[in-house]
């Protein structure tokens, strides 16, 4: 073990060189230029082939791109405020961001997911999770916009998560920090006793709404990736875990003192079986459940109070441990099903495991010890190989259509490129700077499309134009369609993209809504014509119906406010033409504006805190009288006897 | 003739006429259909997009129903179908051109009546309207294409117009066929009647 952790030990010293070398670099990357800017050129007006989805990281977002163009398409709001599109500001989308914690306007967005049908991503939505407040967030991609998001329970950094099975069976979430199960106020340095990790399986009923199914109570380690068995080991979900000396302070150091930590392999058909036998205990908690209806655009948040949990000890069969060198970060299964990818994050080497070598080894019952009523695997009866790299830091690993591997490595800063089953290494780019995540479209699913590869870089420095201490990260497109992986493109991204997902343009923009039909609007608030325009006033709260079609709002002078009143601004955009949304905002609102899409019903609260007139207007320049797209507003005291009134044109 | 009279019953199923407006803006082109019964559009709110666009120049509003033509014209076409078929039977070429001709004038007060409403659309503006540019009219073509400011108006027949036309060509053939088979007939008199000219009466 000694001598294995001193050549760790000089590699990483020998990593920190490389990487530190790498801010002097001149080297562009690109080979051939010219032809590199060819294969990225999508002439105007022509569509990229594939959809990106980026996480937002710090941002709380999910950022969409075109590929190869690597042209930003859309930021969608998931699970930070956005006053671009009154995301959190507006009423109606408040609630997706209500949790058993309260309003919450921010979070971490790590990993997107597609949902997949028969292990090939189907376009019809997108996952991703919330790390800190620990939630999952599902985008429908008809109109993509956030439509769901789930907190869960007893979790503490919501990381090995959204992943999910090969139709989207379930959609995962382990916990990344353990906590005290249920919470209490415990003495932290009484983790091992008192801490515990939750793995979650969320479900989704026909309708497509998201419900936690049962958890799985484990050890109190870091449960920190995850991905589901396709093909031959569908029926399982794998995740990695590291500090498995369950230390609790100074985890650089001390949660890296293991030769190996586990892959931990969940039978989620298993975990079925048990819970129809009636197995699962309730444990009592409380986290919320917020959805989005299309038809009402509005969100409602649901508050469970109680969660089916499986116990290892009472549930055998149900979970394993795969002793995996050396704080795995990545576990990345083949497209055939056979093949589980441990990225020791803290090693050169990578470790890939065999399903059916796991299967033999669960039936001959060879375990090297169990823990909390879960059996430790023998590493040499698992392992099918080693990829011997010469990279340091493996993170994670995407595949292409060909049976190959790519993977990056943090601190040797580069791509590897390898041959499932021959562990070869074939070719090897380097990464402008420190990549973390990569993505092949489709290269964690059964059917990789292949093609390109987007590397996903933290550090920056000096790709692009400086733009003081802060700067956006950076990401690249590489071609992987021949021998060698050929640099195309540098681009920048939004927050810090922790993972990203690629999906065939043509599966998803067929199904694009171009507006939402006015006649399906159930808005409890909605008005479908000029005519029902109107200003009712029940106690201090007022609603003002509105509507707006170009190029004015109906009513657009309004008298009879009184300081200290509750406005409610309900805007329907009568507009039912592609692409012709409307905006309002108010002068002196603590407010974002709404951005009103054709069809749609939003409303902007506002509490008048001055007498006065108060011009609103149009934000989203909608057409040739765009800039005459305004109104007024009459704010009187608060013992005003100004009577109620609204019209327009007149 | 049987045929003729039978093709203006597409009539109820494809419009006459389509307007196409194109502009950068519409890459893909905002259509308008004119049937014997309604306006139509590409999608049911076609029109009031195009309502939306006309109105900044000051255009009436587009409403079917305020268009008596609309409720009228199914039946003028329904009798003309109804007699169409008695002329059919009727088996007289007098009868078939009589037919034709009444056609010819029908769709010639069609046409006229369509120009009637276009030239009120295009020239009737509204004295408020925000865009007024001296001189111009916004009078789409009757047929053939114009630019009207930033929108390419292209009018032309659609399927409807075709069988309308086919109708009346269907009358007029009918009417000439008879002719023919009159002579043939007066043939008959000192000749054998081939198979052919059996065939052709029939």
């Amino acid at each position: 073990m000694k001598p294995r952790l001193l050549t760790s030990c000089l590699l990483f010293v020998v990593g920190l060189f490389i990487y530190s070398g790498c801010g002097n670099a001149t080297n562009q990357g690109a080979l051939n230029t010219s032809s590199a800017a060819e294969k990225v050129y999508v002439a105007p007006g022509e569509h990229d082939e594939f959809y990106a989805f980026l996480s937002g990281g710090f941002s709380g977002q999910l950022s969409v791109y075109g590929l190869p163009s690597a042209r930003l398409l859309k930021i969608i709001p998931v699970f930070a405020v956005d006053g671009e599109k009154g995301y959190g500001f507006n009423e109606e989308t408040k609630p997706m961001l209500n949790s058993s914690y309260g309003f919450i306007p921010w979070d971490d967005a790590h990993h997107p997911e597609l949902s997949q049908t028969n292990g090939v991503p189907d376009g019809r939505y997108v996952f991703i999770n919330g790390n800190n407040t620990p939630r999952v967030a599902k985008i429908d991609l008809s109109v993509f916009e956030t439509t769901e998001i789930i907190e869960i329970p007893n979790s503490g950094g919501n990381h090995s998560s959204p992943f999910t099975t090969e139709n989207s069976e379930y959609v995962v979430a382990g916990t990344r920090f353990s906590v005290p199960i249920p919470q209490e106020d415990v003495a932290i340095d009484s983790y091992k006793d008192n801490f515990k990790g939750a793995l979650t399986f969320i479900g989704l009923d026909d309708e497509g709404h998201m419900d936690i199914n049962f958890q799985v109570l484990v050890p109190g380690y870091d449960y920190d990736l995850a991905h589901s068995g396709k093909g031959k080991s569908h029926g399982w979900m794998f995740f990695t875990t590291y500090n498995t000396e369950e230390s609790h302070t100074l985890k650089e150091v001390n949660a890296s003192q293991n030769d190996k930590d586990f892959i931990a392999a969940v039978n989620w058909k298993k975990a079925e079986e048990y819970l129809a036998e009636g197995k699962a205990k309730d444990f009592p908690t409380s986290y919320l459940i917020n959805r989005y209806d299309e038809t009402t655009h509005t969100a409602t948040s649901i508050t469970r109070n109680s969660v089916k949990v499986l116990i290892p000890e009472e549930c055998p069969g149900l979970i394993y441990y795969l002793p995996t060198p050396k704080s795995p970060h990545g576990v990345d299964v083949d497209p055939t099903g056979e093949y589980i990818v441990g990225n020791g994050k803290l090693s050169a080497d990578l470790t890939v495991h065999s399903f059916d070598k796991m299967i033999a080894a669960i039936e001959n019952e060879s375990f090297e010890g169990e823990v909390d009523g879960i059996p430790i695997l023998k590493f040499e009866d698992v392992v099918a190989g080693t990829v011997a790299s010469g990279g340091l830091g493996p993170l994670h690993t995407e595949f292409d259509a060909e049976g190959n591997a790519y993977t990056t490595f943090f601190i040797s800063s580069e791509v590897v490129k390898w041959k499932v089953g021959t562990w070869e290494v074939l070719d090897r780019a380097p990464c402008y700077y420190s990549v973390g995540h990569l993505m092949i479209p489709g290269g964690d699913s059964r059917q990789p499309w292949g093609k390109y590869l987007v590397a996903m870089n933290k550090i920056t420095k000096d790709r692009y134009l400086p733009t003081g201490p802060e700067m956006n990260h950076s990401a690249q497109l590489f071609d992987i369609s021949g021998d060698k992986m050929e640099l195309l493109l540098d681009f920048p991204t939004v927050g810090e993209p922790h993972y990203a997902q690629g999906i065939a343009a043509d599966v998803v923009k067929a199904n694009s809504k171009k507006i939402y039909p006015i006649n399906e609007n159930e808005h409890p608030h909605v008005i479908r014509q000029e005519a029902d325009a109107r200003v009712v006033r029940e106690g201090d709260v007022v609603r003002i119906y509105m509507t707006s079609i170009r190029s004015h709002f109906t009513p657009d002078n309004i008298e009879g406010i009184k300081v200290g009143d509750k406005v409610y601004i309900h805007l329907t955009n009568l507009e039912q033409d592609w692409d012709t949304p409307h905006g309002v905002s108010v002068l002196g609102a603590n407010n974002a504006e709404l951005l009103v899409m054709p069809g749609q019903t939003e409303t902007l609260y506002w509490e008048p805190t001055k007498p006065g007139v108060y011009p609103f207007y149009c934000t989203d320049f909608c057409s040739a009288l765009h800039q005459e797209m305004q109104g007024y507003i009459r704010v009187s005291g608060r013992g005003s006897n100004v009577e109620l009134s609204w019209s327009v044109g007149e | 003739m049987l045929l003729a009279a039978l093709a203006l019953l597409l009539l109820f199923v494809f419009p006459l006429w389509s307007i196409t407006l194109t502009a950068p803006q519409y890459p893909h082109g905002v259509s308008m259909y004119i049937w014997i019964n309604q306006i139509t559009g590409d999608t049911e709110f076609t029109l009031q997009n195009i309502n939306i666009l006309n109105h900044y120049v000051g255009m009436k509003y587009i409403e079917p129903d305020s268009i008596p033509e609309l409720t009228y014209f199914p039946y003028i076409v329904g009798a003309m179908t109804g007699l169409g078929l008695i002329a059919s039977f009727a088996r007289s070429r007098k009868v078939y051109l009589a037919w034709g001709i009444v056609l010819v004038i029908l769709g010639g007060l069609g046409i006229y009546d369509f120009y009637l409403w276009e030239y009120d659309y295009g020239h009737n503006l509204s004295p408020t309207a925000p865009i007024k540019v001296p001189g111009m009219a916004y009078q789409p073509p009757l047929l053939g294409s114009k630019m009207l400011l930033n929108f390419k108006a292209d009018s032309y027949p659609h399927w409807g117009g075709l069988f309308l036309a086919l109708s009346i060509f269907g009358s007029f053939w009918a009417f000439l066929k008879g002719k023919k088979k009159n002579k043939a007939a007066r043939s008959e008199a000192f000749r054998t009647t081939t198979t052919e000219n059996h065939l052709q009466a029939s």
